[in-house]
């Protein structure tokens, strides 16, 4: 018999609780408990990038990660990057500069941007480039994926700015 | 349709793809995102031998086990597939044999996951080895056959063509070249991996949703090993995450999960991991090839005899069609007055090779261009020049009987040269620095279908409901291409829609009319054109309806941003489009219509004709700036220039996203991709291992489209998804030479590979890396066929 353990998590500012298989990772936990499928995988063993959420604003692999010891954390799936139905404003700039092509890979992409964004308002190239080269993409060569981060921290700092 | 300006209002925009909002905000449901109620689970048990008989297979032990609710084998779908009709070579579970390292044996279904996964390990199976075929030579050497079909022993295919007169064309020849390649074989990598559920309801009918590229060519595979009519079976292709070709294919998995829905009476899901999408394949395969070309002073190319060899791996997949396509093409980017193609496919005991972007013409293009560099440097010539003069006559024919029309590749070539400098830094950088070209073409859809017949090879239906609403349903899937979103740019283009008012379904069997999938490059051209013949009656009967109605001359109404128009007075509407709409009801009943496209047949009349005729041709062109280490090999792309000749771009911003990420896959099967075997495993099927470029590799990058309004394609367009992907290998192989002078003639590029060459040139041997023998092979006798007459087309 699978050990089950309670969990209370609490994801996207919704706190869970939910009987289920201590072994199971953050990515099984919030797909298949949770039914938040946003959150895609594409190897489950670490190495492609494509389940990254936030904890604590920090992007991790949720296929990595055991739920039991995300209790009491911020967990941000890309459901949660919308505030009352409005995008988050890297969600308009994927959008906008074709920066989703199949989109598979895109929550993960959007959440390790928006960890960087939340660090350093203005970041350079160089910078994004290193934020996100744990997330692979196979369809757009990264360029418009790149110049969608920077659109959305230029309209991110105007926005701030009085 | 033009306004009285003959403007587009909605083609050549740059709009956001009608899907975008819901891909960033991960509403997109993959197929995996597919729950239904009482959903198992299935997992499949694969073959750990890389040749070997099947002696037995007891599942008996895995149904004992809790939880486990079927087990089934290859005794329970005996019925043989395979995508190409001559190449009915696969089963869903192997029965008798396998022939690879993943071939898979049984199923199982089970209410979890994790109790498949455990009920897996109770299936007993027991196998006799077989000598094993890791290589194309080892293939050729063995006597034991893979399959029992073959043009002769592991050859599976011997193609032999000979077209106009070699032999003469050599003899007036100046200079003549020959050059050995290698391509080494790589994959797909889809973010995605492959997933399908199905499920069978309460009247016996099936549904399978699936991540397929090709859900027409899934539904008649289904039917025929399942013994069910097509008309009791709806296959749903899910939005694909990433498909590059390697979704193209029925897969078992997809068989398997049908069959374990029937015999459960529950939804089952299947989900490939990573390791297993490695072996499920279907990517670019090896190709040694060996290409003999005569040249004279001024550059014409007299003749070219060109050998490839693949390594095709354990069933046929696309593989015949693959091996014409690695001589198909050279005659469309460059004329060649005479030609000759020997090729030949073997079975190997590795993952089965089929079409990856760009499918069979990368191997060639790479070999061709690279030798063309090879030819500049003999002849005195700028490369670029000497490319210059080896532009086909637009409107005619090829010596193999492919009919070219538009070509945008002077100007394509143009572009890139001026924009990167190249002139001016081609020799004249410092050491370890370089530039590079290479140029290519590509088909905007293949012009026969997969199977024989004479119905078109896409459909869309359109129907407007009364509150305006446009409904566009068509068979093709959106594997990230676009595709969905072209069909409501046309639409709304056609009927004088905003694009809010469309809404595209695709990819259903029982909802859509047929479109052959996304693959070869062809939904654009294809898809465009038929939503336009099913557009255009309707806009008629719209202005026909409104034009009685407001006393209104027809010729003088126009239709934009969902409002009907006079044209000598646009600034007041004359109604909306949703009452228009109602008027048409009104007099003509319910508004909808089909249109359908079928390419013009033109191919050759020889046996082998059938691969490479495509409505149009697109036409690409890539300078590489590269800087190499001398110490230790290492290289890194600084920028690539690329120019394509889309036709028409229908929507620029999805254009170049197409070219930018060919660019992308090219550089990563140029620098570091690779399937590689060992001991006859596949060494690494991991993300980790199989290294794919981040965004620390991928180099900046700037496109050129240039638009040639192809009178074949909707509004002039022509394809982009693959085309762009095939200069820039070359380009980054030529680019090496001229910042070390080290020829690597063999993919990858790895810095090991430039590091022998750089050692070579110390020692003062030829600085090149790469094969330089093919195996001995008597081929066929060539069927002989004349150079066609040049007439224009037009």
């Amino acid at each position: 018999m699978t050990m089950k353990s309670l969990l209370r998590l609490t994801v996207n500012g919704e706190t869970h609780e939910l009987y289920t298989a201590v072994h199971k990772t953050l990515l099984e936990v919030l797909r298949e408990d949770l039914q938040l499928t946003g959150t895609k995988h594409g190897c489950e063993l670490g190495e492609c990038g494509t389940c990254t959420v936030l904890v604590d604003g920090q992007p991790i692999l949720s296929c990595l990660a055991l739920p039991v010891e995300m209790q009491g954390r911020e967990i941000v799936t890309v459901e949660g990057l919308a505030e009352q139905g409005e995008p988050h404003p890297l969600q308009t700039a994927f959008a906008e500069l074709g920066a989703a092509q199949c989109g598979y890979c895109i929550p993960g992409m959007l959440l390790s941007a928006k960890a960087l964004l939340d660090e350093e308002s203005a970041p350079d190239r160089r910078q994004i480039q290193e934020a996100l080269a744990g997330n692979l993409c196979r369809c757009t060569g990264y360029v418009k994926i790149l110049e969608a981060v920077e659109l959305a921290a230029e309209r991110m700092s105007e926005a701030a700015s009085p | 349709m033009t306004d009285k300006n003959g403007d587009l209002n909605v083609v050549g925009q740059p709009w956001m793809k009608v899907d975008a909002m819901s891909k960033v905000t991960g509403e997109t449901i993959f197929a995996d995102d597919v729950i239904l109620p009482r959903m198992a689970y299935c997992k499949i048990l694969r073959s750990p031998h890389q040749h070997a008989l099947i002696r037995h297979v007891d599942v008996s032990p895995a149904l004992e086990r809790p939880g486990v609710l079927a087990a089934i084998t290859g005794k329970d779908l005996p019925i043989k597939y395979g995508i190409l009709p001559v190449s009915q070579d696969e089963e869903a579970l192997c029965s008798d044999k396998v022939r690879f390292v993943g071939d898979p044996v049984a199923a199982v279904a089970a209410v979890d996951e994790e109790t498949a996964e455990a009920a897996l390990e109770d299936i007993i199976v027991e196998y006799e080895p077989l000598p094993s075929m890791m290589s194309i030579d080892e293939a050729l050497a063995e006597d034991v056959q893979i399959h029992d079909y073959a043009d002769e022993g592991n050859v599976h295919k011997f193609v032999s063509l000979e077209f106009g007169d070699l032999e003469a064309g050599f003899a007036q020849a100046d200079h003549v070249r020959e050059d050995v390649f290698f391509y080494e074989g790589n994959t797909h990598l889809p973010m995605e991996q492959h997933a399908a559920v199905a499920n069978v309801d309460g009247n016996g009918r099936l549904t399978l949703w699936s991540s397929t590229q090709t859900p027409h060519y899934v539904h008649r595979a289904l039917e025929k090993v399942l013994e069910i009519p097509r008309s009791r079976i709806r296959v749903i292709a899910t939005p694909n995450g990433g498909g590059f070709g390697g979704k193209s294919d029925p897969f078992p998995h997809e068989i398997v999960v049908s069959k374990l829905a029937m015999i459960t009476g529950r939804p089952v899901k299947v989900t490939l991991t990573r390791e297993e999408v490695f072996y499920s394949h279907r990517g670019r395969h090896p190709v040694l090839m060996w290409v003999k070309t005569g040249m004279k002073e001024d550059g014409t190319i007299t003749a070219m005899h060109f050998r490839s060899h693949l390594d095709g791996g354990a069933y046929g997949s696309y593989g015949v069609a693959s091996t014409y396509y690695t001589g198909a093409l050279q005659t469309v980017t460059y004329p060649i007055a005479n030609y000759k193609f020997e090729a030949l496919r073997a079975f190997t005991n590795k993952p089965p090779c089929g079409p990856k972007r760009g499918h069979g013409t990368p191997q060639p293009r790479f070999a061709v261009e690279v030798q063309m560099d090879k030819f500049a440097e003999d002849l005195g010539l700028s490369p670029a020049d000497l490319r210059r003069r080896h532009i086909h006559p637009p409107f005619s024919k090829t010596v193999n009987h492919l009919t070219v029309t538009t070509i945008g590749l002077d100007e394509c070539i143009d572009k890139v040269v001026e924009a990167s400098g190249y002139e001016e830094k081609r020799g004249q950088m410092p050491e370890g620095k370089g530039v590079g070209l290479g140029c290519g073409s590509y088909l905007s859809g293949a012009g026969l279908p997969i199977y024989w017949n004479d119905m078109p090879h896409s459909g869309v239906q359109i129907k407007i409901d009364r509150g305006g609403g446009v409904t566009v349903l068509c068979g093709s899937i959106d594997i990230g291409q676009g595709s969905t979103s072209v069909l409501a740019y046309v639409v709304a283009e056609e009927l004088g829609l905003d694009l809010d008012d469309v809404v595209v379904y695709t990819g259903d069997t029982d909802l859509t009319p047929v479109d052959l999938g996304s693959y070869s490059s062809r939904v654009t051209l294809m898809t465009g054109n038929a939503a336009i013949a099913a557009a255009r009656p309707l806009r008629e009967k719209i202005l026909k309806a409104v034009a009685e109605e407001t006393d209104t001359p027809e010729e003088l109404l126009t239709i934009h941003d969902s409002l009907l128009y006079r044209t000598d007075n646009e600034t007041l509407p004359l109604m909306t489009f949703a009452e228009a709409a109602a008027l048409a009801e009104a007099r003509f009943g319910t508004l909808g219509a089909v249109g359908s496209y079928t390419p013009p047949k033109r191919g050759g009349n020889y046996k082998g004709a059938g691969v490479g005729p495509s409505p149009n041709y697109s036409y690409s062109a890539c300078v590489a700036e590269v800087t190499v280490d001398p110490e230790t090999g290492i290289y890194r792309v600084d920028k690539l220039w690329i120019a394509h000749d889309i036709g028409k771009a229908i929507n620029p911003l999805l254009v170049i996203g197409q070219v930018e990420g060919s660019a992308y896959m090219g550089l990563g099967e140029v620098m570091m991709e690779e399937m590689v075997y060992r001991r006859g495993l596949h060494e690494i099927p991991s993300m980790l291992d199989y290294k794919s470029p981040t965004t620390l590799e991928t180099p900046e990058m700037e496109t050129f489209l240039v638009e040639t309004d192809d009178p074949e394609g909707p509004y002039g367009a022509k394809e982009a998804g693959q085309g762009p992907l095939l200069p820039i290998i070359p380009a980054v192989a030529n680019a090496i030479y001229d910042a070390v002078g080290v020829r690597v003639d063999e993919l990858p590029i790895s810095p090991e590979k430039v590091l022998a060459g750089l050692e070579r040139k110390a020692r003062g041997v030829e600085p090149r890396v790469g094969p330089d023998k093919i195996p001995d092979v008597q081929f066929p006798d060539p069927i002989r066929v004349d150079r066609p007459e040049e007439a224009p087309v037009r």
